[in-house]
């Protein structure tokens, strides 16, 4: 993909590299750390700060102009994905290297129909919405009882950049 | 003869027009808010997404719950408001300083105010194109309508034309409902609403097409699908084109501000392209050149529901000071620092230079 190509992508909302505000955790820290980590992706300066102000770690840092990209001090990241549930933009996720030797669990906002389960099947998807790989719901959750659940889902640990959505299915 | 009076007449009971109301209110203003929609809350009841902005826009929370919010604490002052809701103030008679209003189709009345807040809101713009009169092209507004207050689908596959903020949001939406978008396609080069929002629709596999737009729609009694053209950066039609099935064609290719009263009531209005349309000149209080009117929100200039609210409240403010009422007018300052937090960023830009143009320091020099 030439960079005329790369702009037209991105202009459509597709990231296609890391900019202020669309940031990967630091590598040594993220492969090591229980629960995982926060992955803003949040490229444009846009007047909205409730990801700073939902974090109850500290970790997103408060926003001094609140059209700032949210910065983030990843040592303070529990994994815990109240930004996940909070941003209005659904632009946060958390993704879990530790949960097993070839998976990562991928913490991501949903809000469609229906709602999957624990141990249903469902599609993987990057930021085109082309599946990358199948994978298990872990655990369901509704952080802000505002009906944005966060969908936990287990997944091979390659697509620790890609994965991003999920589609349900009648898959067995 | 009149049959209604109130010290301030609120035009609209949208977002601006409640937190106008609501300001007005609190100070002890007899306020009338007149609706022509069956209930109050204007765009806000059928807004299922999450606001931006800051705690004091309300971000993070849902339009429809900041209606809510809003006609909550319109009730707290409940003695000074009256609402009249199906009623469309038809018309603004300087010369009796009298409105004219319609409730229903067959009820008329007179409304005399001493002041009047203007917050009419927007109308759609649709675009021609050949067959746009065949049944399956919609607004946008109506398609959200039809989905988030009626609970009803307006079809099975849509073609989105326009990825502003609506387009991309009511895109989200459309397929919350369970509805397929086929694509959005958006004559600029880039989206022109949050970024964040196209990525959403992106990730479930929705297609944006920049630089293209409808040439046409197709279909027998009904809409069938529509051809879609690629433009070149002059906005001409390079001959690429591609047939895309469909039985909805959603317009989302912006608003106009609603202005007729403003027109009526004399107030100096003037085209400024980035507030997208004919805007009355105001000063910092939201008030236009005629001293008994101010006016608040999309019908200002079009822009994001957290602006249309703090300028409510200003003009809310404003009003009820004009008239004696103890106001609080240490709030202006900080109602326009939040105006100018929201306008700050590059979304803001536009909204800036437009208000830039139609801005005076005060009416009486």
């Amino acid at each position: 993909m030439n960079e005329k190509e790369k702009e037209s992508l991105f202009n459509s909302g597709v990231l296609t590299g890391e900019l202020p505000g669309a940031v990967r955790p630091p590598q040594d820290l993220w492969s090591g750390k229980k629960a995982g980590l926060v992955i803003v992706e949040c490229p444009q300066r846009i007047p909205c700060n409730p990801c700073a102000t939902s974090c109850p770690a500290g970790s997103i840092l408060p926003f001094s102009d609140i059209n700032d990209t949210p910065k983030i001090e990843y040592s303070k990241c529990t994994g815990c994905a109240i930004c996940v549930a909070a941003c209005p933009g659904l632009a946060c996720f958390v993704v879990d290297l530790t949960f097993s030797e070839d998976k990562a669990l991928y913490k991501m906002p949903y809000e469609m129909l229906p709602l999957p389960e624990k141990g249903d099947t469902v599609a993987c998807l990057g930021r085109q919405g082309e599946e990358l790989a199948r994978g298990t719901v872990e655990a369901v959750t509704q952080p802000k009882r505002d009906k944005t659940y966060v969908v936990h889902v287990s997944a091979p640990k390659e697509f620790a950049n890609d994965i991003r959505a999920i589609r349900t299915g009648d898959w067995a | 003869m009149t049959d209604f009076t109130a010290d301030i007449l609120v035009v609209g009971g949208g977002a601006a027009g409640l937190s106008a109301a609501s300001e007005a209110a609190s100070y002890g203003s007899k306020v009338l808010i007149v609706e022509s929609d069956l209930e109050l809350g204007g765009q806000l009841v059928k807004q299922t997404h999450k606001f931006f902005g800051s705690k004091d826009e309300y971000a993070g929370t849902r339009g429809y719950k900041i209606a809510d919010i809003l006609l909550d604490e319109i009730k707290e002052n409940g003695q000074n408001v009256r609402i009249l809701t199906n009623t469309a103030v038809t018309g603004y008679y300087m010369e009796d300083n009298t409105f004219t209003a319609m409730r229903g189709e067959e009820s008329y009345m007179r409304i005399k105010a001493r002041k009047a807040i203007i917050a009419t809101g927007a109308q759609e713009r649709l675009i021609p194109f050949p067959n746009n009169d065949l049944p399956g092209v919609y607004g946008a507004g109506a398609v959200q309508t039809l989905m988030n207050v009626y609970g009803v689908t307006p079809g099975r596959r849509v073609l989105m034309v326009g990825a502003g903020n609506i387009g991309l949001i009511v895109s989200y939406q459309l397929m919350q409902a369970g509805v397929e978008v086929a694509a959005v396609v958006e004559a600029m080069p880039k989206v022109g609403g949050y970024w964040v929002h196209a990525a959403k629709i992106r990730r479930l596999g929705v297609p944006i097409l920049l630089r293209h737009s409808i040439k046409e729609a197709f279909g027998e009694k009904v809409i069938e699908g529509a051809v879609i053209m690629e433009l070149d950066d002059k906005f001409a039609p390079t001959g690429k084109e591609e047939r895309v099935s469909c039985d909805v064609i959603c317009m989302a290719v912006g608003l106009s501000p609603t202005t007729e009263l403003l027109s009526h009531a004399g107030c100096k209005m003037k085209y400024v392209p980035e507030l997208c349309g004919f805007v009355a000149e105001r000063d910092r209080t939201m008030r236009t050149s005629n001293p008994d009117f101010w006016s608040a929100g999309d019908a200002m200039g079009i822009e994001e529901a957290s602006a249309a609210m703090v300028e409510g409240r200003i003009a809310g403010l404003c009003a009820a000071q004009s008239l004696g009422f103890p106001a609080r007018m240490e709030k202006l300052d900080e109602y326009w620092a939040r105006l100018d937090h929201l306008r700050a960023g590059e979304v803001g830009e536009k909204i800036r230079s437009g208000i830039g143009k139609v801005t005076c320091g005060a009416w009486e020099a």
